[in-house]
């Protein structure tokens, strides 16, 4: 398949990356010249996926985070992976409202959000080894 | 008090952050929860009018506040919501447990202002 651009970012388990990754994503796709809803939705999917790995793969603890951007055609893709604890029970963690961390005011959703709001999302991870979760949405429909 | 949070007849007045991710989220939390350590906060209102970005950390923050003011009808609510942050509030179910007041979308006000 023909790739028409393609960007990686690494960057440190920190809260405050969470808005350079989302500002990334939001800055590489405008030249799909999405609507502001749809740039909303990629932003949103992006935070989702980062802050868990911050707060659930790495559990606070500073270790790379890995976003992988590509266009291809219409289509934006978001790949990001940690290599945190990993997710015992991926359906489990994708079910609405469920979370691990009720105490510290997760709200569950997270998930929920980033198949809302991208038109495909796959969820990959290993006890021990880590999580990849891969979306996909096209831009401009 | 932080000119974030703005209190009067029990009622604290939240004026949200440009992002409600999950720094800020964690951050307005503690605060919030240290104001309600020390005063009688009968209800919390969320004011989204400086509000550009929002994710499930602001659904967490809202639901966890909803919580901890005894989940009493009308305790929170919402104002000034755009359409990204109606679409969280309603796409998570918080919608339900809240009354919503939506900002004044551009043309609607058409004529008032003539």
């Amino acid at each position: 398949m023909e790739k028409a651009n393609e960007v990686t970012l690494v960057f440190d388990s920190r809260p405050v990356n969470e808005a350079l990754a989302r500002i990334t994503a939001a800055s590489f796709c405008t030249q799909l010249n999405p609507t502001l809803e749809e740039v909303a939705d990629l932003k949103t999917a992006v935070s989702e996926a980062v802050t868990n790995s911050i707060i659930h793969a790495y559990e606070g603890e500073i270790h790379k985070i890995e976003m992988k951007l590509c266009i291809t055609g219409q289509e934006i893709y978001v790949e990001i992976t940690d290599h945190g604890k990993g997710i015992p029970d991926i359906q489990k963690a994708m079910e609405p409202m469920y979370t691990t961390k009720a105490d510290t005011d997760r709200s569950g959703m997270g998930f929920t959000f980033m198949e809302a709001f991208m038109d495909d999302l796959k969820v990959e991870s290993q006890v021990g080894a880590g999580t990849r979760v891969r979306m996909k949405k096209l831009i401009g429909r | 008090m932080n000119e974030l949070f703005e209190f009067k007849d029990a009622i604290l007045t939240v004026h949200l952050p440009q992002d409600l991710d999950h720094p800020q989220s964690d951050w307005i939390r503690k605060e919030t929860d240290r104001i309600m350590s020390r005063t009688y906060v009968k209800r919390i209102v969320f004011d989204f009018e400086n509000t550009e970005f929002m994710d499930s950390s602001g659904i967490g923050l809202i639901m966890g506040r909803y919580r901890a003011l005894g989940m009493g009808q009308k305790c929170i609510m919402a104002v000034n919501t755009g359409s990204h942050i109606d679409k969280l509030l309603h796409l998570s179910g918080v919608h339900r447990y809240m009354e919503i007041q939506r900002a004044e979308e551009e043309g609607e006000d058409y004529g008032k202002s003539k």
